[in-house]
Parts: C-alpha cells; structure tokens; sequence
C-alpha cells in the first residue's frame, strides 16, 4: 500500500519530537503576537510564551474552549489580517452556534496532503471514482476530501448531501469507486439499495470514507457486508482543519494523528489533568503549522485512547481509538456515565436491528429514565407477543449490562426516526436543568 | 537523523538576551535559510553553533554528539565551517594564502600534501576568477570576488555542514546569483548541509529547502522553504509585498 508523505508519515519518533518542538515553539511565539486572546490568557496567567522548553511543558499552557471561539466571533482568533485568507468555513454546529475558522492559501494546501495522506492509507489512488455525499457550504466535510482527492488525482464526483435515488443512479452509471459521507449516510444508501432492489455487489465500490460522527465496529463490519466495500474511519474537526487530523490505514486498527501537524493530549475531561500514555480521556489537540487559524491545546471534547505502539503500516504517528463520544454528549444517567456509542455498539450487534434509533432521557419524579426507541424492521418484528416482547427484553437486557443502568426498550414506527443526510441526532434529553 | 539539531538553545550578549530557546535542524544535504530583520539573532545563531559565542544553555548536537561545549577550533575539525558576515578575508594576503589558510587544520594533521593541492585546484574550478587572482592580495579584490575566496576557504576544511553569514551583503544582482548558483552546486553535487543567514529572504527561499523566521530572537515560523514564500505574514515583513498596516478590524 502506498504512502502519502513517507518522509513525514514514517519519521523516527525522536525527529518527530524534534519537528513538533520546533513548530510547537514557532507557533507559541506567533499566537502570542498574533491573536490578542492568547495574549491576553497568558498575560493574565503570567506565562512567558518564550519559555516552552519542551512538548511536555504544553500542559502549562492554557487551553482553548469553543466559548473562547463564540467570545471572539467571528475573526478574532485569526492569526493573519482577513485579506490574506483565502476560505472561510464554519463549525457543523452540532452543539451549540457556530464557529468560524479561516484558512491561507498555505493552509489550504498543507490540509488538501493531509486529507490525501488517509485517502492513500485506505486505498485510494489517482484510478478512483471517488463521490462525495457530504453537504458542500460552511461544513469541512465536504471540502476536505473534495480537495485531498484531487491532490491525489482521484476523479471527483462532488455530489453533495442528500438526494440518494440520484445518489445511487450516479454510483451506478459513473462507476464510483470509492464513497465518502457519514457511515449513517451510507447505511441510509444500503437501505435504499434494498427498496430499489439493487445489489450493491453489482456496483463498482472498493473503498468507503466514513467520518462527521462517531460510530461502532459493528456498523463497520455491517456497512461493509452490505455495500461491499472496505470502509475506513477518518477524524477531523473544522476548529482544528476540518477532516485530515487523522484517519485509519488498511491495518483498521486506530486513526494515526498526523504528528508532523498536530500534537495530542489526552486529559481527564474534569479536572484538565493530562493523563500517562495509553489512558482513555477527551482528545485535546494543537496545531502545529497552520497559518490563519492555529489553536493551541484546543478541547475536542472526543473520548479517545491513543496508542504508542507500532503499526504494521510502517507510519510511525500514533494511533487515537474510534471516538467513544464526546465528553459533552456523555450523559450522566442516575449518576452513571453512559455514552450514546456504547448502546449502538449493543444495537448493531443484535441480530436485524438496524442503527434508526434515538435516546429519550426523561425525569420522573427525582428518577432518570432512558427510553431507548428503535424503529421496527420485518426481521425485529414478530406476529406472536411472547415472541416480540421475548426480543425487547433481550435488547433491555444486553444494554443494561453494558452500561449498567436500567432501561426500557420501545419500538417505534418505521422512518419516524428524523433521517439526516448529515449528522446524526441520537440524543434527545427532555430533562430539565 | 538530523546532522545538526539544536534545542532550547539560549544565548547572551552581556545583558542581551539574543537567542530565546531556539529548536532546530539540518537534515543532510538540506539548504536551510535563517530569515529575519536586523537584530533578530540570525548571526548570533551562527555564531553559537561555531561556538564564538557559546550558548548558554540548551542542546546543540552534531551527528548525535552534544557540541555545546566545544571550542571553535573543535567545532571546525568536526566539520562545521563558518563563511563569516563581510567576508573577513585576511586582506594582507594573497588569494593562495587565504584558500591555504582554511586548510589550517588539516596542515596540522599532516594530511598529505597532495590532497591539500587537489582541494586547491578545485576551489580553482568551482571559482575560476580566485585562479586568475591566486597570486593577487586578497584586499584588492572585488565584494564578490572576496566572498569566492571566504567561501572557498571555508570549504577548504571539507567541511559537511556550511555556517553562510549574508553572502549576497553588498553585492550586485548578478555577482549574487553566480554565489547562490555556487552554493546550490555545493549542495547538490558535494552533498554539503548549508545554513544560509539571509537578509535577501526572497533568493534565499527560492535557494533553500527549508527555512526557519526568527524574530527578536524566537523562531516564529518553520517550514518548507516554497510554502515560506507564499507566507502573507513572510510577505508581509520580509519580502516588501505590502505595508505592514494592513490590519483591519
């Protein structure tokens, strides 16, 4: 399999250190000047920007929150005067306004090879079809792959959000080969295949770029059984590049963080402390050679482990864990941490239930409750009672050990679950304060 | 690995606190240009990696091996050879004397004769106008000419890793770029590391594979040397594209 940028991608970890030292120090140095609100942040905590001497020194620093991005909307985290951007995007807003991010035209290049470096690791080259089923506008998605795969020479079919009957007549007559969207996106195309009475084997598709949100192994394995292809997951957020932060090679096995441009550190979401290698905590990332809009120590709020060792792949970056979920959608259910991820990883694994399904969290009294609704399919749905309530119960009872809180489980209509060509709302929290 | 890598370098000029942790690398073979404006601590960078002015604190390795505390006569016989800023030929000699000069060490390391001679010849030949003038005092020659010959009398050391202080200083366009042709040569065909301190920051990047901006003694910036070209803020301070007021907000 070929790599992207052998040289960067396959450094020895101690020039790795040297590289990140350097940028980490340059970049320091350039918010301090740059961007009056990490002057101001290091002014008022007394820290001379001067003064990093290492890349463990990094956890000295402050972080960087959305709310510093909303108090400073729009532009005022840029680094370089407006004129001298080139594009501008916006966060997906999946909690929250908006934010808006800038980039160079450096920074345009330097995204368009890292999104070309995990498009390479999952196999695609310049013979490709690629069609991107992201929404083009504010959102990075899009642009990200959009760019990385004409950088690789790919042949790009940029088909936006939505519309799958189109989506599906372009795959089949254009010979798409490799598929790029959110995974929910491409079992919504599966599912669409069935009705249509396509079989996805009679497509070309080889390979399936899945990010924007996070999902299971067990919606791995079902994407790839049902489209036939070889789905790969790639991390990205717009408030650091936007996709290309990091994404998986053939191995599957972990998103290498692309080093040489960001540098990770897990924290303990509560008390901001950095944890030792190999624990699981929220993803805090620091760009290390953007231009317009660089972030020092930003919270990601992704649940992620990262792993030192090394990959069969020959890249020496570190690998981050498919993100468990974010610490703000964790839920705190009768005192009890639960992560929406955990209960789909039990969903998908159940024979025929499909991933339509959404959370309803509610108080009775001084009780949490949590309704887990899944949509009704002809193989979860039975004539006899004993039969289907024998199934809810089987779900309830595998979740509930899962996460180790009491549940109910309810079957609802089919499609009454909010589709999204987007992302996925899963969580709906009817509880007040 | 890097053939010359400094980390959390600190230097000092009395009070002056001229370098403040500086981190960085030359990777064999590599042109890497030092740009910045008067003042920032590129020369002092240099000064500190030939040891003429020690770090105070800080890593400086060559080849792996610490180097900090070396003299500078050690520095040069491990193969770093420093062209110094405004040439510094020994003007009361002649060219011959000036390229002998700079083989000093290998004299004294009774290094055959001959291969001193062939090192000669071929400075002869990478600067055919020092061999027209071997005989001639070095004070008498012309800017460019005098940069030849503190070149060439650096590369008589054989050195791997060549220190430039601002060779284009004082010289016509033309005389310029038969120097940045020279040391383009250098690296493609001898293999030689360079570290170019420019104030010309636009041929230096165009020369160089890398470049570091240093700025009142800190790196600011790190990068290839065609993405530092097409850097607004490089631009901006370094390549007179544009006023510097160009904030609006």
């Amino acid at each position: 399999m070929e790599i992207w940028d052998r040289t960067h991608e396959c450094m020895p970890r101690p020039e790795i250190e040297q590289l990140q030292l350097e940028r980490l120090q340059a970049t320091v140095n350039r918010v301090y000047k740059n961007v009056t609100c990490y002057r101001n942040k290091f002014n008022a905590l007394g820290i001379d920007p001067e003064a990093l001497g290492s890349l463990a020194a990094l956890q000295h620093l402050p972080f960087t929150t959305k709310e510093d991005l909303r108090l400073n909307y729009p532009y005022g985290m840029f680094a370089v005067p407006l004129r001298e951007v080139v594009r501008i995007h916006s966060s997906s807003g999946t909690t929250g306004k908006p934010t808006v991010v800038g980039y160079t035209k450096n920074d345009i290049k330097m995204w368009s090879n890292l999104v070309a470096r995990f498009l390479t690791a999952a196999g695609v080259t310049h013979d490709d079809v690629v069609q991107i089923t992201f929404g083009y506008g504010l959102f990075t998605g899009a642009f990200g792959l959009h760019y990385g795969a004409e950088t690789i020479g790919a042949s790009v079919i940029p088909m936006g959000g939505g519309n799958s009957e189109k989506q599906i007549m372009i795959m089949q007559d254009y010979k798409t080969t490799a598929l790029v969207g959110t995974p929910s996106y491409a079992i919504t195309l599966a599912d669409r295949m069935e009705k249509m009475g396509i079989d996805p084997k009679s497509l070309s598709l080889k390979v399936g770029l899945f990010g924007g949100e996070p999902w299971s192994e067990a919606m791995r394995r079902e994407i790839e059984q049902r489209l036939g292809l070889s789905a790969t997951d790639n991390y990205g957020l717009s408030e650091i590049i936007g996709p290309g932060v990091a994404g998986e090679c053939q191995f599957k096995c972990g998103m290498h963080i692309f080093e040489d441009a960001f540098y990770p550190e897990i924290i303990d979401p509560d008390s901001g402390a950095v944890l030792p290698p190999g624990s699981t905590g929220e993803l805090v990332l620091t760009t290390l050679n953007k231009e317009a809009f660089p972030m020092l120590r930003y919270r990601t709020r992704d649940i992620t482990r990262l792993d030192y060792s090394p990959c069969a792949c020959g890249r020496t970056h570190v690998r981050m864990q498919k993100t468990r979920g974010r610490s703000d959608d964790m839920l705190i259910i009768r005192g009890v941490n639960v992560f929406p991820s955990q209960i789909e990883e039990v969903l998908v694994a159940i024979e025929g239930c499909q991933p339509h399904y959404q959370l309803v969290i509610d108080r009775h009294g001084s009780l949490d409750t949590l309704e887990v609704q899944i949509e009704v399919t002809e193989s979860i749905f039975f004539d006899e009672m004993k039969r289907q309530r024998a199934f809810l119960e089987q779900v309830q009872k595998k979740v509930e050990s899962v996460i180790g809180v009491g549940i109910s489980v309810k079957l609802v209509e089919p499609g009454t679950i909010p589709r999204h060509e987007g992302k996925a709302q899963r969580v709906i929290d009817r509880r007040q304060g | 690995m890097e053939l010359l890598k400094l980390k959390n370098v600190n230097t000092w000029y009395g009070a002056v606190h001229a370098l403040k942790n500086v981190s960085l690398h030359l990777l064999p073979g590599e042109i890497v240009t030092l740009i910045g404006a008067n003042g920032a601590g590129k020369t002092t960078l240099l000064n500190t990696v030939s040891a003429v002015t020690p770090a105070r604190d800080g890593d400086i390795r060559f080849a792996g091996e610490p180097i900090q505390q070396c003299e500078p006569e050690r520095i040069v016989e491990l193969g770093i050879s420093q062209v110094p800023e405004g040439r510094q030929v020994f003007k009361p000699l002649t060219v011959e004397d000036n390229l002998e000069l700079g083989a000093y060490l290998r004299f004294r390391r009774r290094e055959p004769r001959k291969a001193i001679r062939a090192d000669l010849e071929e400075m002869y030949t990478l600067f055919p106008r020092l061999r027209e003038r071997r005989k001639q005092l070095a004070g008498t020659l012309s800017g460019g000419e005098q940069q030849m010959l503190a070149i060439g009398r650096a590369l008589m050391a054989k050195p791997t890793v060549l220190l430039l202080d601002e060779p284009s200083m004082g010289l016509a366009p033309l005389v310029v770029q038969e120097i940045f042709g020279v040391i383009a040569a250098l690296s493609r065909d001898k293999g030689v590391t360079v570290l170019l301190v420019e104030q010309n920051a636009k041929a230096a990047l165009k020369l160089a594979n890398r470049g570091y901006v240093l700025e009142t003694g800190k790196v600011i910036l790190e990068g290839v040397a065609a993405e530092l070209l097409e850097n607004p803020e490089v631009q901006r301070a370094y390549l007179g594209k544009d006023k510097k007021e160009i904030w609006e907000r």
